[in-house]
């Protein structure tokens, strides 16, 4: 008697809210730890990456505009699903060759909720109502800032990601993400999360392939407001800024030793460098 | 060219000014303006080793006042190794409170020099005595004044954070505030516990200068702050010195991004307060005459040479007719003429090179369809000046509509819903400020939360104050001056 075949999962692009397959027609093999084929994920062109970011500025109108109360509890839910995803994650991982799978999940799931208690709480601590000498009442509050793209770190695959995407689209951002290239695969499996979520389409654009090749196309896209560039080569990193110039993105790149290290690789400093300061005056009179 | 479009008046109004004013002129005497400067580096002004000097005049009659040294790289460096310096052998390590100290002597030392500095000022960039007076000269001792209260609680304003300075900024300004963008970039830099090499404009080196001589008096450690005068290549110098850990650039968009690219993987940091086009809107339920008095504020103050100048009038279709007509009657009353004038409003253009781009802008608004007034205008023979002018007919694809005219030259646009007034608002690849004016509060917030700008002005416009943060969305730049806020861009936040 024959064992049953395992059905085996095609691993796709997300992009507003749906899973396509590269326009282009690539894809690329992914090997794990003993150098087994794992799959052959979709490599996204330039194309997928405009589609994502189109997208992205669609979802963001709507998406920077709920309560941060209503994307705090859509964030949380999220990281509930996490928890239930919990052993396909580990596995996963461990298929990648990550050194402490459970760890890294567990850790992921809890760097997510931190950030999704994040979403109204921001402003008491980096707003400021200002005291001006004048009869004005005056202040400043942060708001998101539009879509941001975000190159992941190439490992780990999982809490790399996750930390970088859950304080930049906490605030109402929406996101274009370009996976960890050689372990892409938490990354998609992510995306599947995020579907089945009330993280509205297009506010989470998962993209996989070369992260030389689609970085470029993110850090000069002209409807890109932001661009995190910690999974940047540091030989890609001065032509990669310079392309920043052209719609005057703003930036940031992590600088993270030890991605467990809650002091060092969660802020809400790092939710406020990828939002707005906005300053509204209005006279005081009778 | 110019002189055609000086003399166009398509207006059905041509207002007259009721009564004639006398001149009112600010003394000069107060000043002493020396035939030569040098640069100020490492708290003693010397001879330029680039061997180059330029002169700076007065815009409004063209003399020249003084011959100011042009930095070249090797002075740069110099002034970069001076910062670096006074940087490691005093000033990183000096206490907040002294540090504080500091900065109160050139907040008073300002004050009491204040009639001083604003005829400087007036002098060498145009604008008029009433507004250097009593908006720049204020302002940039309440800039020092409130961020030397900052320099030793610093610990207090990022929580969870050991908030450490990053040695020395170099720091570039523009020449529409000349001391008060000098004090914008100073005061926080030093605050924090950083050195500065600040570059002055070229147009407008004067004032800088003679802080020189204040901070000189304050005692100020040598090196601390160094002053180069020059032109772009002076300040490419210095971003791009390796000494420079920290860049900060206030100017046009175009300088801006090639800065940004200049600085590509060397890991300093930036901020960048750059270009503006922003919508002015009026509701139809706004307190018109107010609303009047915002809108000439917001474009013809200092001659429109503001980046948050309110350059594009968006007017509710149902009350344009009023408000155009009220506001070509205003445009007749500005005084526009000698800048030392007590009673000028419009004072002169700020350099030969402006005024050709205002006019050449001013051109293509005629040229593409769209239609001009201008008051009667009695511009003086010598210097460079222009009338203030305004726009109907204007559509969201002119030049005029969307490039930063930096004059006083108004765009005016109409609307008929919220939703339309904002889309048009937002149209724009600029986001430094905004205003809007109605009565309606609900009405306020709702644009508030939506248009994407920096400032948000309701029902006042071109407001400023040390404590509030300031600076822009998309290519308006990034970063914020003033306020909590501006301290950040001078500190590394490192994990407690």
């Amino acid at each position: 008697m024959m064992d049953r075949l395992d059905v085996r999962k095609t691993y796709k692009l997300y992009i507003g809210g749906a899973f396509p397959r590269s326009e282009s027609g690539r894809s690329y093999p992914v090997f794990g730890a003993d150098r087994q084929l794992l799959a052959r994920p979709a490599r996204a062109s330039r194309k997928d990456l405009r589609d994502a970011v189109r997208a992205a500025r669609e979802a963001w109108k709507g998406w920077t505009m709920q309560t941060a109360f209503n994307r705090g509890q859509v964030l949380y839910r999220v990281a509930e699903l996490l928890q239930g995803r919990r052993a396909q994650f580990v596995q996963e991982l461990r298929d990648a060759g990550a050194p402490e799978p459970e760890r890294e999940v567990d850790a992921s799931i809890d760097r997510w909720v931190w950030y999704a208690g994040w979403s109204d709480k921001v402003h008491h601590v980096l707003g400021t109502v200002n005291p001006v000498a004048g009869p004005y009442f005056n202040f400043t509050f942060p708001e998101s800032m539009g879509v941001v793209g975000i190159v992941a770190p190439e490992t780990p695959a999982l809490l790399g990601l996750v930390s970088r995407l859950a304080p930049a689209v906490v605030t109402g951002n929406s996101l274009v993400v370009v996976a960890s290239e050689s372990r892409p695969l938490p990354a998609i499996t992510l995306a599947e999360v995020l579907a089945t979520s009330d993280v509205p389409p297009g506010v989470i654009n998962v993209l996989t392939g070369f992260t030389r090749e689609l970085t470029p196309w993110l850090a000069s896209h002209m409807d890109v407001n932001a661009i995190d560039l910690t999974g940047v080569p540091e030989d890609q990193l001065d032509e990669v800024e310079a392309m920043t110039a052209g719609n005057v993105k703003r930036t940031v790149r992590a600088r993270v030793d030890d991605w467990f290290d809650d002091a060092v690789a969660q802020s809400p400093y790092a939710v406020t460098a990828l939002m707005e300061m906005k300053t509204v005056w209005h006279p005081m009179g009778a | 060219m110019g002189d055609e479009i000086e003399r166009r008046d398509k207006g059905a109004v041509t207002a007259t000014v009721p009564w004639e004013y006398a001149a009112a002129p600010e003394s000069k005497e107060i000043v002493r303006i020396q035939d030569r400067y040098g640069l100020f580096i490492e708290g003693r002004f010397v001879d330029p080793l680039s061997g180059r000097t330029f002169e700076t005049i007065n815009p409004a009659t063209e003399e020249t006042l003084s011959v100011v040294s042009e930095a070249g790289p090797e002075d740069v460096d110099l002034a970069v190794r001076a910062a670096e310096k006074a940087w490691e052998s005093s000033w990183r390590d000096l206490p907040g409170r002294e540090r504080a100290k500091y900065l109160y002597r050139i907040a008073r030392s300002l004050q009491e020099r204040s009639r001083e500095f604003a005829v400087l000022e007036s002098l060498n960039g145009g604008k008029p005595i009433k507004e250097s007076r009593d908006v720049d000269l204020p302002l940039a001792a309440a800039h020092f004044f409130y961020y030397a209260g900052w320099a030793d609680k610093l610990a207090y304003a990022f929580p969870n954070r050991e908030p450490r300075p990053l040695g020395v900024a170099g720091q570039v300004i523009p020449w529409n505030f000349p001391i008060l963008m000098a004090a914008w970039k100073l005061a926080p830099a030093l605050a924090t516990g950083n050195t500065a090499v600040l570059k002055p404009a070229e147009t407008t080196p004067l004032t800088a200068l003679l802080l020189a001589e204040v901070i000189q008096e304050a005692d100020l450690p040598p090196g601390v702050v160094n002053i180069v005068t020059g032109a772009g290549e002076t300040g490419a110098a210095l971003v791009n010195h390796p000494g420079v850990a920290k860049v900060a650039f206030t100017g046009s968009t175009e300088v801006g991004k090639i800065i940004r690219r200049a600085i590509a993987g060397t890991g300093k940091r930036l901020t960048l307060e750059l270009g503006g086009k922003a919508a002015n809107i009026v509701f139809e339920d706004a307190p018109i005459d107010q609303a009047i008095e915002g809108i000439v504020n917001g474009i013809y103050f200092n001659q429109g040479h503001v980046c948050c100048a309110g350059s594009r009038l968006l007017v509710q279709e149902s009350v344009f007719e009023p408000v155009l007509d009220k506001l070509k009657e205003r445009l007749g009353t500005l005084r526009v003429g000698d800048p030392l004038d007590k009673n000028t409003d419009v004072g002169a253009i700020n350099s030969a090179a402006q005024l050709s781009r205002i006019k050449e802008l001013v051109e293509s608004g005629i040229q593409e369809g769209a239609e001009i007034y201008q008051p009667e205008c009695h511009l003086p023979e010598r210097g460079f000046w222009f009338c203030p002018t305004l726009f109907t007919g204007v559509s969201q694809s002119h030049r005029i509509a969307r490039e930063e005219i930096f004059g006083p030259v108004l765009s005016i646009l109409t609307f008929r819903t919220p939703e339309e007034a904002l889309e048009k608002a937002n149209n724009t690849p600029y986001g430094l400020s905004a205003g809007v004016w109605t009565e309606k509060g609900s009405r306020i917030l709702w644009m508030t939360q939506r248009l994407r700008a920096g400032v948000i002005w309701a029902n006042t416009f071109n407001r400023f104050d040390p404590s509030s943060p300031f600076g822009g969305y998309k290519e308006s730049g990034f970063g914020r001056e003033g306020g909590l806020h501006g301290l950040e861009p001078y500190l590394d936040l490192v994990p407690r």
